[in-house]
């Protein structure tokens, strides 16, 4: 420990895998996250681990599937073309109850798009890519020391929750290098779970792994207790950095790469007199609601900043009630606004509200 | 004496399978290798969606639900995180030679060590008797009324060749269970299929050509009759890839 290393974010996220205890990981080649395939084909042969490179992102998340059912730790990676592939599995995972960790270097869209960081699969991620009534946890990286930690938690998350974790990330900090330090290493945990499929040794009945229900009174039931841990999660887990706010007159709202642009913009604001502070959510789902709730007792005036036409806004106008303007800076298609860009909108929402 | 019981790896549920369906036996066949084989405690069993995806509810080892074709892949990874597990699939052909194709083929591929149970009726049966690709030329079904017309449909999938042809894969065959004497050679080429995995040898698939009364609109001897007449003309039965034999064949 407090050994730094320099990596690409996407390294960070296949070394610290494998550090929480990770030995199976499936992937299909896509551009911007083939590192972490890259790094796992290396790395997995030595330790006992899998690597598999699949037929398909259909066929990867399914491996998953079959993996998370016997109660041991396992991870996909892709980008949002690919991660559209595996939302079938994904629901079915969520269906079943099971922990994973799927990480979404995400890439311009929609359709084939381009290879250029985005932040537009944020509605995909946080409210159900998949069929049915789900949720994923949604981790949002700025760094890539976060990418490290995060993959950490998510694995943690996944085993407490019994859900699928998705680490969103974008192509920026998948490709970008910076000095991290590592999270230390743990062994894997092989302990028998009460629904993990191991075989029954003849020792006790069969375990299944489902996610079909023919009764509707059943599915219902599965769905409510499946809601009640959501709403413990979004209780216990929602999490958010906090920066410049104590006297804050307006509020930047920004996550992952947005957000490292957004803290430059914020302190240019300050250097000019403009009380501005930034909320950045680190978990998507749960959104940190409470804390832009508080913040719109005080402030005059929200901006969300997003690799996006504007998805995330939705969540930020829902946390303040509508109760303070909510404006929007956003770039599309793999660009990435600058700092004076944002600062511009910074100016215009604290000229617009009267200061 | 007892001369003839359940076998122990078949759970007390009742199937839910239409009269003169010929799961129930495959299903028994699988049990009974199971038994023969000793290997109940460390089964897993990947369960397809179709006719058979209560399956999880009927083999007494542990069980997993797939999606729709990509029980393969799920079977996948289950062997790959518990190597000295007996890992098996059952599925349909709507499941297997349809949507799922891409999994089959690459699981073969890949020798993945696992034994694949296909279940071959040429229909669609829980959906109610649609096409599968496994319908033969003319066939009448729900979603070819006027029967299965090639020039628009294209032809029947045959697995166990198509298959066949693959470098990886150990062990490929397709039986029946239309009769006695097929049924016999069936239970005989399930149990070589686990004993395969058992050994580490990788990949076998059996092909069991089945019937449909219900979706064929046939009493249960009749539908056994077309596949005496129909079915195994185009899905001739036997042995089609055995790599550990012909390796012995070469030794010797």
């Amino acid at each position: 420990m407090g050994n730094k290393v320099l990596m690409k974010g996407n390294e960070a996220i296949a070394e610290s895998a494998i550090r929480a205890g990770c030995r199976h990981y499936f992937g299909y080649p896509i551009t911007p996250q083939t590192e972490v395939a890259a790094y796992m084909a290396k790395r997995m042969p030595k330790i006992g681990g899998t690597f598999l490179q699949a037929e398909s992102e259909i066929a990867a998340i399914n491996m998953v599937y079959g993996v998370a059912a016997t109660g041991r730790r396992v991870m996909t990676s892709s980008s949002s073309p690919g991660i559209s592939l595996k939302q079938e599995g994904i629901s079915y995972i969520a269906g079943s109850d099971l922990p994973c960790l799927i990480v979404n270097v995400q890439r311009g869209g929609p359709g084939l798009g381009g290879i250029q960081p985005s932040q537009s699969d944020y509605f995909q991620a946080t409210k159900g890519g998949g069929h049915g009534d789900y949720r994923l946890i949604v981790l949002a990286p700025s760094s890539v020391q976060e990418m490290a930690d995060m993959t950490a938690l998510a694995f943690d998350l996944a085993d407490k929750y019994l859900m699928p974790v998705m680490l969103l990330a974008d192509g920026t900090i998948g490709q970008m290098m910076e000095p991290v330090e590592l999270p230390e290493a743990r062994e894997p945990q092989f302990t028998e779970k009460d629904w993990a499929v191991t075989g029954t040794k003849m020792r006790r009945a069969h375990h299944i792994v489902n996610s079909l229900y023919l009764v509707p009174e059943e599915l219902e039931k599965k769905n409510f207790e499946r809601f009640e841990r959501y709403a413990r999660i979004e209780r216990e887990e929602a999490r958010f950095e906090s920066f410049m706010m104590e006297d804050a007159e307006y509020c930047v709202v920004a996550f992952g790469i947005a957000a490292r642009v957004s803290k430059n913009a914020v302190t240019a604001a300050r250097r000019e007199g403009l009380k501005v502070g930034m909320i950045r959510p680190v978990t998507l789902w749960p959104f940190p609601s409470a804390a832009l709730a508080e913040a719109a007792k005080t402030v005059k005036g929200f901006l969300s900043v997003e690799l996006s036409m504007g998805q995330m806004i939705e969540d930020v106008k829902l946390a303040v009630s509508c109760s303070r303007p909510v404006s929007l800076c956003r770039r599309a298609g793999g660009m990435i606004p600058s700092p004076d860009e944002v600062l511009t909108k910074i100016r215009e929402m604290a000229g617009g509200y009267e200061r | 004496m007892t001369v003839f019981e359940k076998p122990k790896s078949l759970t007390d549920a009742e199937f839910h399978y239409c009269p003169g369906c010929t799961h129930g036996i495959i299903h028994r066949l699988v049990a009974e290798a199971i038994d023969a084989l000793g290997i109940e405690g460390r089964a897993i069993g990947v369960a397809p969606v179709g006719c058979a995806v209560m399956a999880y509810n009927y083999f007494a080892c542990d069980m997993v639900e797939a999606a729709h074709g990509r029980a393969p892949a799920v079977a996948t990874g289950i062997k790959r995180s518990l190597p000295e597990n007996i890992v098996f699939t059952y599925q349909g052909d709507g499941d297997l030679a349809s949507i799922g194709m891409a999994e089959t083929v690459h699981a073969a591929t890949r020798n993945e060590n696992i034994t694949v149970i296909f279940v071959n009726n040429a229909i669609y049966g829980m959906t109610g008797g649609q096409m599968a690709p496994t319908s033969l030329p003319g066939q009448v079904t729900q979603t070819s009324p006027y029967g299965r017309d090639v020039s628009v449909a294209g032809y029947p999938v045959k697995v166990a060749e198509l298959l066949s042809s693959l470098d990886g894969p150990e062990f490929i065959a397709r039986v029946a269970v239309n009769n006695v004497k097929n049924v016999r050679n069936a239970k005989k080429i399930i149990e070589k299929a686990f004993q395969n995995q058992i050994e580490g040898k990788g990949f076998s698939l059996v092909e069991v050509v089945s019937s449909c009364p219900t979706n064929w609109g046939m009493t249960p001897d009749n539908a056994l009759k077309w596949v005496e007449e129909k079915m195994i003309p185009y899905y001739p039965l036997g042995v089609f890839k055995d790599r550990s034999a012909g390796k012995e064949e070469d030794k010797a």
